[in-house]
């Protein structure tokens, strides 16, 4: 394997891991400082993809029907927080993933109600759609473009944490709700806010992964537990752990598939080994899920 | 005195009923929510409109059709069968999609005497030293449709092809199939994930092998990343891309438009095969669905009809699973695609299609028929099949 090959392998990751990242962040917000097990996360990912599917041929641009779809998604998560979820903050963990279980069900049907079972169509911008010549190295334009959103959102969460008002709850929040309240901050507005923020950055996950996976129903769980994995590992509630355990993940994920067969190559015979290999790839991040757990428990960076 | 004697004539014309005429029940258990939902909504539907054609009554049986998620899982499809059997009593399951859950359910199945068959799933192992005489196969042997391919890239002289398919049954058997036709060098044969996402890692090596043409086996949405991805590396233009029906066909094509466009792949049926039933079906479907089918479609309407000829060779007696047995074995279905004979395994000998991914009159992405393959097509494993 060559050195070329390496760094490609590693962009691969990093932006799995900024895809994972622009996930994660939402989920995590909302697990560490309203205390709700989200298992609908995946569903605003799905409804951002839909969305964003069905604006461009109607407004004839991919980033004005980016936008519109996050600003859709994250009105539509003020309306499920307001309707569906508010009366869930004072029920136990058990009864909020029961009720967000029924969100997944009733959102999966209502989409397959307006779009049709099959998968539907959209495709990267035409600007985007090629590679570009990194130093001899052709990658996909789009997947630079997915990096770049991520490290964006990123540096834009950043800023909204670290340096205002509101970032200035939402860290107190995530450490310690009940003081938050006593100094009568109007949590309920709070919840609202970080609520359609998380849907938002999912419906952005979705508007981004749109383009290189299939728009499909149920998309949004078969990403929601790789999710789930990035913020145990990063630390519940931790904006800085969602990133460090994406990035992590992702790049696990990524060098796993990409080595793990040549490796085992070096040992038995080919078609052993590329079954081996995948066997052992496909495992790789509950691995280190589970290394990470034995040695922190609480995570790489937990917020409480 | 007039009334009771009315009583008991209707009395005795309800016990005469289920005598006349035994209810054809048939369990459709398939796949309908998740990511695998396309495929099986799509047997159902082509099977229910079968079911409409034959005005409600397969081989003349009022017929009921019994309708399951399996969630694409096979513990659930399990819990399904043996629901089935023990509870609606049906005499036929049907509605598979996927070859891991066709193993998984065939025990069960099987041990309650209840006929199995598949309108997707045609696993190896079913074909030969599992054979079992409740299994059927309406649809193809997983491996006829890798075969055809192989066979089509080794005659066109490509000599370094690179091979991917999912770690699952069926994706080991395709690459079984391509490999028994192509015999040039195998530039690289990888299994990933069933239900992968993110096919970057697996590209950046395929690249770096440089091969002169490559073979996939994605059936729904794992297909529709992988061709989205291989267009967006740059891929498609350089190396030609290759696969069986299951990876280019209507429910992949919908979502990836162009990307697809002059794929060659292979299948037992194409939306433009020239006969009088076929045409029929898919005037009819796209009427009443609003889509092009896909072969999951074809296969459920020819599972029906497959269902309907024996049932109506045996005069409808449901009771006698020998006779039935028989009759299903020596079907000779006037399928979507011609007359279809069925060997001693239970699976079809049929033709084997090329087609190719085209822009169609109305520009909507389908598929064309360019070439026949192979006539009278039988499968690799039924001389390891016990039944005679």
């Amino acid at each position: 394997m060559d050195a070329l090959l390496l760094v490609e392998q590693g962009l691969n990751g990093l932006q799995l891991g900024v895809m994972l990242f622009l996930m994660a962040a939402g989920l995590t917000l909302v697990f560490g400082i309203m205390d709700l097990i989200n298992l609908a996360h995946g569903t605003f990912y799905m409804v951002g993809a839909y969305l964003t599917a069905a604006l461009v041929p109607v407004l004839d641009s991919f980033p004005l029907a980016l936008a519109a779809a996050v600003l859709l998604t994250a009105l539509l998560g003020l309306v499920v927080e307001a309707v569906a979820l508010r009366t869930l903050y004072r029920r136990d963990h058990l009864d909020q993933v029961l009720a967000t279980f029924g969100l997944i069900l009733f959102f999966n049907e209502l989409v397959k109600i307006v779009f049709g079972p099959v998968p539907i169509f959209l495709n990267p911008p035409a600007a985007l759609a090629g590679t570009v010549d990194l130093f001899g190295l052709k990658y996909p334009a789009f997947r630079l473009a997915i990096l770049a959103v991520g490290i964006a959102v990123a540096v834009f969460l950043w800023l909204l944490i670290a340096r205002t008002r509101v970032g200035m709850l939402i860290r107190a929040g995530a450490t310690n709700r009940e003081m938050v309240m006593a100094l009568g901050v109007d949590v309920r507005r709070l919840f609202g806010l970080v609520f359609a923020l998380g849907c938002g950055l999912a419906g952005l996950a979705g508007a981004m992964a749109g383009p290189v996976l299939a728009v499909q129903v149920g998309m949004g769980e078969q990403i929601l537990i790789l999710t789930f994995v990035v913020i145990v590992i990063g630390g519940i509630g931790s904006i800085r752990g969602a990133l460090a355990g994406a990035l992590l993940v992702g790049m696990v994920d990524t060098l796993g598939r990409a080595l793990l067969p040549a490796a085992f190559r070096l040992v038995m015979d080919a078609a052993n080994a590329s079954a081996a290999g995948a066997a052992l790839a496909s495992m790789a991040i509950y691995v280190l899920m589970a290394v990470v757990l034995a040695i922190k428990p609480k995570g790489l960076f937990p917020a409480h | 005195m007039t009334r009771n004697l009315l009583t008991l004539a209707s009395a005795l014309a309800l016990l005469a009923t289920p005598a006349a005429a035994d209810t054809l029940k048939i369990g459709m258990i398939t796949t309908l929510s998740g990511p695998g939902a396309g495929l099986g909504i799509d047997i159902r539907d082509g099977f229910a409109l079968a079911v409409e054609h034959a005005g409600g009554k397969l081989g003349g049986q009022d017929t009921q059709v019994i309708e399951a998620d399996d969630q694409q899982k096979p513990d659930v499809a399990v819990g399904l069968a043996n629901r089935m059997v023990e509870r609606d009593r049906v005499q036929v399951v049907t509605g598979v999609v996927w070859s891991n859950l066709a193993l998984a359910m065939l025990p069960t199945l099987a041990g309650g005497q209840t006929f199995f068959i598949s309108p997707n799933a045609g696993p190896s192992q079913l074909a030969g030293a599992q054979c079992n005489p409740y299994f059927f196969n309406a649809a193809y042997q997983n491996d006829q449709i890798h075969e055809a391919v192989g066979k089509h890239v080794q005659d066109e002289g490509f000599k370094k092809v690179y091979l991917m398919a999912p770690n699952y049954p069926a994706g080991k058997d395709g690459l079984a199939g391509f490999k028994r036709y192509y015999k040039g060098e195998v530039a690289g044969e990888v299994y990933t994930q069933v239900g992968q996402l993110d096919y970057a890692a697996e590209l950046a090596q395929l690249k770096a092998a440089a091969p002169d043409a490559v073979y996939v086996f994605y059936p729904g949405g794992m297909g529709i990343n992988f061709i989205k991805q291989y267009e967006q590396a740059g891929l498609k233009g350089a190396v030609p891309l290759f696969g069986p029906g299951f990876s280019f066909d209507q429910d992949i094509l919908a979502a990836v438009g162009e990307s697809a466009l002059g794929v060659k792949n292979s299948a037992q049926w194409s939306p433009d095969l020239d006969n009088a039933a076929n045409r029929k079906f898919v005037a009819d479907f796209k009427a009443k669905y609003g889509r092009i089918p896909s072969m999951y479609a074809a296969q459920g309407y020819d599972t029906a009809l497959l269902i309907d000829t024996a049932v109506k060779a045996v005069g409808g007696n449901l009771k006698d699973k020998d006779k039935l047995r028989a009759a299903l074995a020596s079907a000779k279905l006037q399928s979507l695609r011609g007359e279809v004979a069925f060997n001693t395994n239970h699976y079809p000998i049929h033709n084997i299609y090329l087609r190719e991914v085209v822009k169609g009159a109305n520009g909507a992405v389908t598929n064309k028929t360019v070439a026949t393959v192979f006539t009278n097509h039988a499968d690799a494993y039924v001389k390891d099949c016990p039944m005679k």
